[in-house]
């Protein structure tokens, strides 16, 4: 037929670029940046991690050693605090999500006839950042407390039992997270909505996809580099948060999470070997968990 | 889902609109559209941009609801169905291949969406009918514009719509490819009978491609016809300009037989049939193309089959391979545009010259409206603001497409 003609033209591979010594002279100042600041302060903590108490030492010394027990013995000790950890931050990134896709969607997508209302919804979505993460925290603390008008009224109404708690749950602690990470997951969501093509949702609609099924298969995988980016900036942070769980904030005894125990044992029981063996295991936990969830999302190239 | 869109278009289906009118806020972007399709016919909705032509692809296709009238596709109502229940698809101007998908599952998409059997059967057969089989995994981004376009067409006949819309599907193309999808589309079209409804406002490839062509101007249609007809007899100064170049003449009605009108072009009798003139009294504008023009280096005397309008002076001569374009203004009666073949015969002038121009009279058409006065090149145009209002022209023409 007449598109034999047109076979697909060869594309000539393009001869590799010179290495610029100044693009590596400009790389400089950052490299030197993460040297100091970054791979000193890591060796710095894994070395920490290996050591062992000090013989004839006080409580608080410790000498170096490869004493990799350690990491042992906070597994074993601490296994709950880092079930919860990943747990509760898993439940605050759907909870995120599931509250951030409508309404970035509405900014990103229906509200994009309207610039102002766009501009000020999205001002509202920041808004709290102008208001310390820990006033906020403090407020929700205070208006959900036994005393609270909103948990007084709720009792009033049988809808909570009359000893029942909200503080101190771990309820309480999933829905400090998700409030505290919404924004970390409605911007990324927006970013990637606003620049939806809609001719693609159309297209589908004209394909006999019926508005749900375009939904699922087109909206969500063109918006997938959103999504993915809202979930890593809302996990990771949520999974080594110690403020929410904290006794002080919202959180209760049954509700530590790992960032609480890393605090307790760097600040109150002076046993830092534990604490930064603790701190390496969160790392890694997260490095793993990350990299298992952009592979399989197939979302590489946002690393 | 009505059953229609589950099974395969046995052949193409009519598609009819009443009284179709569609309002944006703002503007009306359709007023009053009256149209039939009949069922295995290519037809074209040729005009410029924002003269509504694609808001009435998008009202077919079910992404835009009329504000009031009804649309029938084989005969039955469509007006209240979403556009995923239509038994219609579109070959988007821009293509809208889904990024995030490979050519095959493109081109499948439509066929799972109704479960019909062996869809990736289906669409490597579709895609063996573009030629484009060999690169089915590929994505969309890694294919040439041409590709895409191609792919585009394969994922909308594979699924054997009664209608098949176009929306400027060739726009992006450079001028070879455009021929052979232009070729393809008629070949395609003979062989699977579909019927199309093609939007451009590329009057040649209109022209080559429909069976219908209808001129839409300012959300209405101006006239519709074969494209040989419409060249021929176009009956608004629109259509005269739009589809083609025309030169125009305004000026009374001098007399009326039953044969032929005479009407009074600067002093000069100027004969039209009266069944090729819309009107017949008053101040009427007639025209000519300007191939049918000839030129000479003496006066003529008009005679009853041949009209004649002279002396003028040419303007501007360019020469463009096959013909020669002459631009020659004659007092009061405007600028003539004359299209000369370059077959070796007939005179050879340079700028300046004094010529006289004819035309056989059964070439000449009536319009319906009076032109607006030299609505083309004004008499006393130099090259230079013809060449930068062509270059307007140009630019205009490169936006819209």
């Amino acid at each position: 037929m007449a598109f034999a003609a047109f076979q697909t033209a060869e594309v000539v591979p393009q001869a590799p670029r010179k290495r610029s010594r100044i693009a590596l002279f400009l790389l400089l100042p950052g490299l030197l940046y993460l040297v100091l600041f970054f791979i000193t302060p890591l060796f710095s903590l894994l070395l920490t991690s290996l050591q062992a108490p000090s013989e004839f030492g006080d409580i608080g010394q410790y000498d170096y050693a490869f004493n990799w027990q350690n990491y042992v013995t906070v597994m074993t000790d601490y296994w709950p605090h880092i079930v919860r950890s990943f747990g509760y931050a898993l439940a605050a990134t759907v909870f995120a999500l599931l509250f951030s896709y409508p309404l970035a969607y509405f900014i990103g997508v229906k509200a994009r006839r309207w610039p102002m209302l766009q501009g000020l919804m999205l001002v509202l979505v920041i808004a709290p950042f102008f208001i310390s993460f820990l006033l906020r925290t403090l407020a929700w603390k205070q208006l959900l407390s036994d005393e609270s008008f909103v948990i007084t009224s709720l009792k009033a109404l049988s809808l909570m039992a009359p000893d029942a708690h909200f503080t101190g749950t771990p309820f309480a602690v999933i829905f400090g997270l998700t409030y505290n990470f919404i924004p970390f997951m409605t911007l990324p969501l927006y970013t990637t909505l606003e620049r939806l093509d809609l001719r693609y949702l159309e297209a589908g609609s004209d394909l006999y996809a019926n508005p749900f099924t375009v939904f699922r298969k087109v909206t969500i995988p063109l918006s997938m580099p959103g999504i993915v980016a809202g979930t890593l900036l809302t996990f990771i942070p949520a999974a080594g948060d110690y403020v929410n769980a904290s006794r002080d904030f919202l959180g209760g005894p049954d509700t530590q999470m790992m960032g609480n125990v890393i605090e307790a044992n760097f600040l109150v029981l002076l046993n830092y070997p534990a604490a930064a063996a603790l701190s390496i295991i969160l790392m890694a936990a997260i490095l793993v968990l990350v990299g298992v969830y952009v592979k399989r999302s197939g979302t590489e190239d946002l690393l | 889902m009505s059953v229609s869109v589950r099974e395969f278009a046995e052949r193409g289906a009519d598609l009819e609109l009443v009284g179709i009118q569609k309002r944006f806020p703002g503007f009306t972007a359709i007023e009053d559209l009256d149209l039939t399709i009949p069922a295995g016919s290519f037809f074209a909705l040729l005009g410029p941009s924002g003269c509504g032509k694609t808001t009435t692809l998008r009202l077919v296709a079910g992404l835009e609801e009329p504000t009031s009238g009804r649309i029938l596709i084989g005969g039955r109502d469509v007006t209240g169905t979403k556009a995923h229940e239509r038994p219609v698809n579109t070959v988007f101007q821009s293509y809208a291949l889904f990024p995030h998908m490979s050519v095959l599952e493109n081109v499948a998409f439509g066929l799972k969406r109704r479960r019909i059997g062996d869809a990736l059967g289906r669409a490597h057969e579709a895609l063996r009918l573009v030629e484009l089989d060999h690169l089915a995994q590929r994505r969309p981004a890694q294919l040439s514009g041409g590709q895409q376009q191609r792919v585009a067409l394969a994922r909308a006949i594979v699924n054997r719509p009664a209608l098949l819309l176009l929306d400027e599907p060739l726009g992006a193309l450079d001028l070879k490819l455009r021929r052979q999808m232009q070729l393809e589309l008629k070949t395609i079209q003979e062989e699977v009978g579909l019927t199309f409804l093609h939007v451009t406002h590329d009057q040649e490839e209109a022209m080559t491609m429909a069976d219908t062509v209808a001129v839409m101007n300012k959300g209405a249609i101006e006239q519709m016809g074969a494209p040989a007809e419409l060249y021929e007899l176009p009956r608004t100064s629109f259509v005269a300009n739009f589809l083609g170049q025309s030169n125009l003449f305004t000026g009374d009605v001098a007399g009326v037989t039953d044969a032929a009108i005479t009407v009074d072009i600067a002093g000069a009798r100027v004969i039209v049939p009266t069944a090729r003139a819309q009107r017949h009294t008053g101040r009427v504008t007639i025209g000519v193309r300007p191939e049918k023009v000839t030129l000479s280096r003496e006066a003529i005397a008009p005679s009853s089959d041949r009209n004649a309008l002279g002396p003028g002076r040419i303007v501007d001569v360019s020469f463009s391979g096959v013909s020669t374009q002459y631009l020659v203004a004659i007092p009061e009666a405007g600028t003539v545009t004359v299209f000369a073949q370059n077959t070796g015969s007939g005179p050879v002038v340079g700028e300046g010259a004094e010529v006289w121009i004819s035309w056989p009279v059964e070439h000449g058409f009536g319009l319906d409206d009076v032109a607006e006065p030299s609505s083309r090149f004004a008499a006393d145009d130099d090259t230079t603001s013809i060449a930068a209002q062509r270059r307007e022209e140009l630019v205009t023409e490169l936006e819209e497409g």
